[in-house]
């Protein structure tokens, strides 16, 4: 009849109770939030009275995982890009090229001159004068070739050479292509997240999403272009010795030389050699100084063979100007006064504190392998999430008393056992939102709103059928047993399929879609919860000791 | 005195104008995609690509003169419109506008955004941009691609779903109840173009949800007459059946608009559109799965007796002799 045992309603309590312990941190936001940070700071940069005090605020044998706001409530800024991974295969080929040069060179004799001619950038073409040397030149080419290290390109080698006439074609094979994407895109997500680190901002999201994008979420900042600022330039970092100057873009660089734009001075282009002294990959560290006129500028450091490398290139050219040219743009071409020995050195320019910072943090990060191309921008102001915070808890206050009044004005007593399983239901929500991270978003408070609207009617079903019962003249235990028992599969299907199309909006949708696919999915188990146990032990355990003769639903 | 929004007991015959019902269904989903098809959709930039501004300002708006002040810009196609909200302040101007998605595959440029406050700067100093948000075209086809296909996947599931719990029969039923509401409710975005993006389709698959759990709990009590009642026809089966669940019906419906309204009043204007959509679906939704889905599930048919094997058609080894 109607009983359940102990262990499950201590159980379900406890449910309820941790459901309410976990929700509990979210009503006191602000102050949890900032004793958080503090414990952070704490961990990081070390001990101060203040930030003790900070910490303090909030007891640390509570629970203090908050639900995360989402874009569209904090302010923020929301960035997609694509990697374009196609950039990297035009520098492997590049750096390719003086190897195919240092095997074919011995081969003279069978292969006669070679020249690399005009082609697609991700490929090398090369004529070779001895037609018949041509099995040979092939197989010096095909001796440079790496097996592939990935699961799906097993056995295939990292470059093709084919040969059409006394041509050779030499490219990335199609495994190694696939391998090279996904290297690419995983260095870049790295590097985003380096750079986006060491601005400081709190719990940024950057996640991988499909095969060659990356989507960033930063709150708090305050613009898209800002963030872009700070992750989407490459910053390629590179010493090179200057040729020339001069005023002409298209003038003649010559073999192994290129010319670059200054950054600073419009009109003005160098001629510098294409194989760098030292690059950015040699950088230990990069930090925001000043130079002797006490302009900003960035100190770096190198690293042991860069140091060695710059030392040597200083002690040699004494009197010649070299470039530190920055992503293809000369940034400054100072005259080497004299031997550089320790490796570190000064960049100078025409900078503001600013634009020194941002680029001591880019350096210090690392250059992106490619290129990003930003498909979706959004920011959103911190005024305009506050308020749609403010209106969505009206929102949900105002929906939350109606249905309240609502339900107890159509089942009284039953109802009000209904209204103490709903509150029950937000509080696990937020409870299980805040135990798995989850973020909230406006269409989430949409779902939750939504979830007090829906979450009354397994109950509803439950309390029909009760009535049902009654009037069919069963006594009230079996009414209310009966009740219970008859309304389980409806209750069961109907919210599996709400349930499956919860799961569907998670699995296909991004951002705000997928916040009000959480809170629905979360509305929909804690509701099949309240109403199949927590009002059910409500229900028995008033029964117990009421043992009314008549009751009325 | 309890409050009851339905007698303590219906007998209301649903299926002897079925065909009124089944008209006025057919009407509405005839205007709907003529309406879909004469205007379209009043896509929003998560699926057209372009951007839009949201923009403050303290001053008293004049479409006319932002206009005039971007216009110079030579952007394309914008088009701007003043947003008015009982829950703003009295001195709380809000605009939003869009631009069409530029001719290069990225978003926006930064210097755009920074020249298009400049200009607006001077006809209202002080304007603040709350938001800008801009999808390039690259990914916005994309996104209509994954949306049609969550729908489409949605619609499957479930129809999977029900035809394992229950009949096949049942879950044409509900689909075709399904499609109806999807239906209408994009029916009602092209009539009265409200901006169509990313968040209606998460309130369409929510109406999918919602028109459902009804149907479900329909059909969920019709399976069980149907063992219970082995003289009454089909037709006096389901009746009985709606009519037993009909106070659910309307009290989960009446619980659930009551949230929705507060949150269509209160719950300002961005989520305005979104909400519009599902206080739509869970009426068409209601609706449909008392018309709709039985009405279908009655003309269809169903077997009775799931203990037996059936005996004739339907199946394929039905009419072999052993």
């Amino acid at each position: 009849m109607l009983q359940i045992d102990l262990w499950k309603r201590v159980l379900i309590w406890l449910v309820c109770v941790t459901g309410l312990l976990l929700a509990l941190p979210n009503a006191f936001y602000t102050r949890v939030e900032m004793s958080n940070d503090a414990a952070i700071e704490i961990t990081a940069k070390g001990e101060t009275p203040e930030r003790l005090e900070i910490v303090d605020q909030w007891p640390s044998w509570m629970p203090s995982s908050l639900v995360n706001l989402g874009l569209d409530l904090r302010g923020g800024a929301h960035l997609l890009a694509e990697v374009k991974v196609a950039d990297v295969y035009a520098a492997r080929m590049d750096s390719l090229w003086p190897e195919v040069r240092n095997v074919l060179r011995p081969e003279r004799a069978t292969v006669g001159t070679f020249r690399r001619q005009p082609g697609p950038e991700d490929q090398i073409r090369l004529k070779i004068s001895k037609p018949e040397g041509m099995s040979r030149a092939l197989e010096l080419v095909r001796g440079l070739a790496n097996p592939v290290t990935s699961l799906t390109g097993a056995g295939s080698t990292d470059i093709e050479a084919s040969a059409t006439g006394d041509i050779i074609t030499i490219q990335l094979s199609d495994a190694e292509k696939l391998a090279s994407d996904d290297r690419t895109v995983r260095q870049s997500l790295e590097i985003v997240r380096r750079r986006i680190d060491e601005v400081g901002t709190r719990e940024p999201t950057i996640q991988r999403q499909g095969v060659d994008r990356i989507l960033i979420q930063v709150p708090g900042i305050g613009s898209a272009s800002e963030l872009k600022a700070i992750i989407g330039t490459t910053a390629q970092l590179t010493f090179s010795p200057v040729v020339g100057r001069g005023s002409d873009p298209d003038a003649v660089a010559g073999a192994g030389n290129k010319i670059v734009p200054s950054l600073d001075d419009p009109g003005v282009y160098f001629t510098i050699e294409s194989a760098p002294v030292v690059t950015g990959e040699d950088l230990v560290d990069a930090q925001p100084s000043f130079d002797q006129n006490g302009g900003p500028a960035v100190s770096f450091r190198f690293n042991t063979s860069g140091a060695r490398r710059f030392g040597d290139y200083t002690a040699e050219n004494i009197g010649s100007p070299f470039a530190i040219v920055l992503d293809d743009e000369v940034v400054s071409a100072p005259v080497i006064q004299s031997h550089i020995p320790g490796g570190s050195g000064i960049i100078t320019g025409n900078f503001t504190i600013e634009e020194s910072t941002n680029l001591a943090v880019l350096l210090r990060a690392g250059a992106l392998p490619a290129e990003l191309e930003f498909l979706e921008e959004r920011t959103i102001g911190p005024e305009l999430g506050q308020d749609s915070i403010d209106a969505g808890k009206i929102a949900t206050i105002v929906a939350f008393v109606g249905v309240l009044v609502f339900m107890v004005l159509s089942y009284g007593l039953f109802g009000i056992f209904a209204n103490v399983a709903l509150i029950l239901n937000i509080a696990l929500i937020f409870g299980m939102l805040s135990l798995i991270g989850g973020t909230l978003t406006l269409p989430g408070i949409a779902g939750i709103v939504l979830t007090v609207g829906m979450a009354v009617d397994a109950n509803v079903l439950v309390f029909e059928r009760i009535r049902e019962e009654l009037k069919a003249g069963r006594g009230p235990a079996r009414s209310i047993e009966e009740g219970y028992s008859k309304a389980l599969s409806a209750i069961l299907d109907a919210n599996v399929t709400t349930f499956i199309t919860a799961v569907i909006l998670f699995a296909m949708g991004s951002g705000p879609v997928r916040g009000f696919a959480i809170t629905l999915g979360l509305g929909i188990m804690t509701s099949v919860f309240t109403a199949i146990f927590v009002t059910r032990v409500m229900i028995i355990m008033w029964f117990e000791r009421r043992r009314p003769k008549t009751i009325e639903v | 005195m309890r409050l009851k929004l339905v007698p303590e007991k219906t007998s209301f015959d649903f299926f002897n104008s079925w065909k009124l019902w089944m008209g006025f269904s057919s009407l509405l989903l005839v205007l709907s995609v003529v309406s879909f098809f004469a205007q379209g959709l009043n896509f929003g930039i998560d699926f057209r690509g372009g951007t839009t501004v949201r923009t403050e300002s303290t001053l008293a708006m004049d479409v006319g003169a932002y206009r005039k002040a971007i216009e110079p810009m030579e952007l394309g196609d914008i088009s701007i419109t003043e947003v008015f909200d009982p829950t703003f302040e009295e001195d709380q101007h809000v605009a939003m506008i869009r631009i069409q998605a530029q001719a290069d595959g990225e978003a926006i440029s930064g210097e755009t955004i920074e020249a298009l406050r400049a200009v607006l700067d001077e006809v209202a100093p002080g304007i603040k941009f709350v938001s800008v948000e801009s999808v390039g075209p690259k990914v916005s086809g994309e996104l209509v691609q994954t949306a049609v296909l969550a729908v489409v996947l949605a619609i499957g599931a479930v129809l999977i779903y029900i035809w394992l719990r229950f009949e096949w029969q049942f879950a044409l039923g509900a689909v075709a109840a399904l499609v109806h509401d999807v239906l209408l409710t994009i029916g009602v975005f092209a009539a009265v173009q409200i901006k169509f993006d990313l968040a209606i389709i998460a309130a369409l698959l929510t109406i999918v949800g919602y028109s459902l759990n009804d149907t479900v709990v329909v059909f969920d009590r019709v399976r069980e007459n149907l063992r219970k009642f082995k003289k009454l026809s089909l037709a006096e089966v389901l009746n009985l059946s709606i009519n037993q669940t009909l106070s659910r019906t309307v009290m989960t419906s009446v619980t659930t608009l009551i949230a929705l309204i507060s949150l269509y009043v209160l719950g300002g204007d961005v989520i305005r559109g979104f909400v519009f959509a599902m206080i739509w679906g869970v009426i068409v939704g209601t609706y449909s799965s008392v018309f709709v889905a039985s009405t279908i599930l009655l003309k269809l048919g169903v077997k009775r007796d799931w203990s037996k094997q059936a005996n004739t058609t339907g199946n394929q080894f039905a009419n072999i002799d052993a």
